[in-house]
């Protein structure tokens, strides 16, 4: 069985975002970049798949610019098989991504697509369902366990209050949650290595998906700054502040 | 093989991650506990650390120097005892066999080292022959009926010791002088060899160092690394490049220091205002990052003279003066600039402080850097 993980390549978790002075977007100049947190999660599960014998080849797919190759790399370092980078400079939404992962999906044909339950430059928690829909497969979003069988998989997911387990004919569609496992460091022998796996190179047109978005971003702000608190002597003093403040 | 960048950058942010991670967070544990974990040690094993400078051929890397450089650098931004978990694997303890052993030697040892499955330790100093290190007294004598060397002597201050398995040791064959000391592998466990209890530091607590005796123990003649005499040559050339990695840590310890500088000046406020705002502090901050940069340039510039194969003996001693000099100069600015709390042992200022004092002692005096510098310079007239 073939393992379909897209990774995303987004501004690095440790990196605190400037906004660009014109409210555009987040200046994303010489900003250090990794692979979104969520997709190594996606990544690690798919080693530990084929580690225990249930998987026999991963390959990692990635939609965004040229330099999305060293996300791809990183992903092959890790233990990825090969690698498929759709290559464009181009916004893609969520819409867009999961367009184009059907046809990859299609050209595969993986038992199972595990993907990032969101990415952390956009948070929109959409290409993973709206892959599942456009592919009319069943899907397992924010996943806390995954077990492999030879034509289902078993998903606990994190929903409110608990988990809920759900059992999915393959192929199917998994989104990692944060919980699902800690993802290993590439070693340095296999990033040496990783350079010899391959790695295509497709364009969105290659696929016949139009990415043009959908939507238009009219200002992006930062957060606002956050004012000073203030104490209060007792509760009651509390709820008399809550009230003033139309809270309570 | 030089790297491609893409890969190099790939490896040096590996390593940076894996500082920043796991190792940052354990600085105050295994500052007092004087242990590192053995999960951690297990990790770096796993990530390849172990065999950064190994042949690939012999299940290393393989890196350039200017690459182990790089490697050096990142690991400098945390204590010096991590490092020293594998720095001798990769330097002291592995390079005289890399330089000087037979193709059979390296089959038998380096792969093992490479992957961490054996530690290993260099032992020169003896408690009369420390920066007189061609002095050692430690003596191998031959017994060719029973094709061994007989060694007795003690070694002291033998970093890792405690854990090694296998020692590289210097020991006199000849007579008087550099000229009669040949080097060895010994493994611990032949009969004869003991280990002393590791000595309390200044710093670096979680790397040891002991004494190592040796009361005539039997070391196989096809354990000597090179001929009869070449031993002190070996060695000396294994500290050149020792000493080219040992200022890459202080640059990196530099670094790490300007950056936990900036942060508290920035934060920590007095008289209203950021302490980062007085320009008293910003000449200390200033002085460091320059001092700091300038030392980088010049392991860099070294490291790539050696990979294109230059006499770097002269360079090696300057590189190591100046950078070692300056790491001392940043931490001890950096206690300055934490005020109080540069002091106290929470904020790991102080920790550093007495962390670097070492890199001015070991792998060659500051006073030795010195006169190899002075004696290679009014060599060649200037
Ligand atoms: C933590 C630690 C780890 C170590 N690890 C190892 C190891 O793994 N393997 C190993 O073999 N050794 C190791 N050493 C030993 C280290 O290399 C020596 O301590 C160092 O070379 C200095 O030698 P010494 O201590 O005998 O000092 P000495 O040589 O006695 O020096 C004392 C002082 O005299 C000065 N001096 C000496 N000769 C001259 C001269 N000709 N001109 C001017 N000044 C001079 C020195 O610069 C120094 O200031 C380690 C030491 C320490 C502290
Ligand atoms: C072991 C120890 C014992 C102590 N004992 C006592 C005690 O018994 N009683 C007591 O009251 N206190 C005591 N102290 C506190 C000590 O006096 C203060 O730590 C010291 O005055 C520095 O203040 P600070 O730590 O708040 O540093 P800060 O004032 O925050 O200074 C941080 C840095 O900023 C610099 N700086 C601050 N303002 C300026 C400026 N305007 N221009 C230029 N540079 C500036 C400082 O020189 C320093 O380099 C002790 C401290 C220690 C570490």
């Amino acid at each position: 069985m073939k393992a379909l993980v897209p990774v995303k390549r987004v501004i690095d978790y440790n990196v605190k975002p400037r906004v660009k002075s014109d409210g555009s977007g987040v200046d994303l100049a010489n900003v250090k970049m990794s692979m979104n947190p969520f997709d190594e999660i996606s990544v690690e599960e798919a080693i530990r798949l084929k580690e225990a014998g249930k998987i026999e080849e991963i390959i990692a797919v990635s939609v965004g610019p040229a330099k999305a190759q060293e996300t791809l790399r990183t992903a092959l370092a890790m233990g990825a098989d090969r690698a498929i980078l759709i290559e464009t400079d181009e916004t893609v939404e969520p819409l867009a991504v999961a367009k184009l992962l059907q046809k990859v999906a299609e050209e595969e044909q993986p038992g199972l697509i595990i993907l990032g339950k969101q990415a952390i430059d956009d948070d929109a928690n959409q290409t993973g369902q709206m892959l599942a829909a456009l592919m009319d497969r069943p899907q397992g979003t924010f996943a806390n366990t995954v077990e492999l069988d030879s034509d289902s998989v078993t998903v606990k997911r994190e929903i409110d209050g608990g988990l809920e387990t759900v059992k999915l004919q393959l192929p199917a569609i998994i989104t990692t949650d944060l919980r699902l496992n800690e993802p290993r460091y590439a070693s340095l022998p296999n990033i040496m290595k990783a350079k010899k796996k391959p790695l295509d190179t497709k364009t969105p047109a290659d696929y016949g998906v139009n990415i043009a978005p959908r939507l238009t971003t009219t200002n992006v702000s930062e957060p606002p700054v956050r004012q000073a608190g203030e104490k209060v002597e007792d509760v009651d003093a509390l709820v008399t502040k809550l009230k003033a403040l139309g809270i309570a | 093989m030089p790297l491609d960048k893409d890969t190099y950058d790939q490896l040096i942010e590996t390593v940076s991650r894996f500082v920043t991670e796991r190792l940052r967070p354990l600085e105050g544990q295994v500052g007092d506990k004087d242990e590192i974990p053995q999960d951690v040690i297990d990790e770096m094993k796993e990530l390849g650390l172990f065999g950064l400078t190994i042949p690939e051929e012999y299940g290393g890397i393989g890196l350039t120097m200017a690459e182990e450089i790089g490697v050096a650098i990142a690991m400098g931004h945390t204590s010096p005892a991590m490092r020293s978990s594998f720095g001798t694997n990769i330097g002291i303890g592995s390079q005289g066999l890399v330089m000087a052993g037979t193709d059979e030697q390296k089959q038998k040892w380096l792969p093992r080292i490479a992957s961490g499955e054996l530690i290993t330790s260099f032992a020169l100093t003896e408690p009369d022959a420390g920066s007189d290190a061609g002095s050692v007294k430690t003596r191998a004598t031959l017994d060719e009926a029973k094709g061994v060397y007989r060694l007795n002597g003690s070694k002291r201050y033998i970093t890792n010791a405690d854990k090694a398995d296998l020692f590289t040791v210097m020991a006199r064959t000849g007579g008087e002088g550099a000229h009669g000391v040949s080097s060895f592998l010994v493994p611990r466990d032949l009969p004869g060899l003991s280990v002393g209890a590791h000595e309390k530091k200044m710093g670096q607590q979680g790397a040891h160092v002991c004494d190592v005796n040796f009361d005539d123990v039997e070391v196989p003649v096809e354990n000597r690394l090179g001929a009869e005499g070449e031993g002190f040559k070996v060695a000396m050339r294994v500290l050149d490049r020792g000493r080219l990695h040992i200022s890459g840590v202080c640059v990196g310890a530099a670094e790490r220091l300007i950056e936990d500088m900036v942060g508290y000046a920035s934060e920590r406020q007095q008289f209203g205002k950021p302490i980062s705002s007085f320009q008293m502090i910003q000449a200390q901050i200033a002085d460091s990052k320059a001092e700091c940069m300038a030392a980088r340039a010049l392991v860099e510039q070294t490291a790539r003279k050696r990979d294109a194969g230059e006499s770097i003996t002269l360079d090696c001693a300057a590189t190591k003066l100046i950078a070692s000099e300056m790491v001392g100069r940043v931490a001890d600015r950096a206690v300055q600039v934490y005020g109080g709390a540069g002091y106290i042992a929470d904020y790991g200022i102080e920790r550093f402080y007495r962390d670097v004092r070492l890199f001015r002692i070991y792998e060659g005096t500051s006073e030795i850097q010195r006169s190899i510098i002075a004696r290679e310079t009014l060599k060649t007239g200037g």
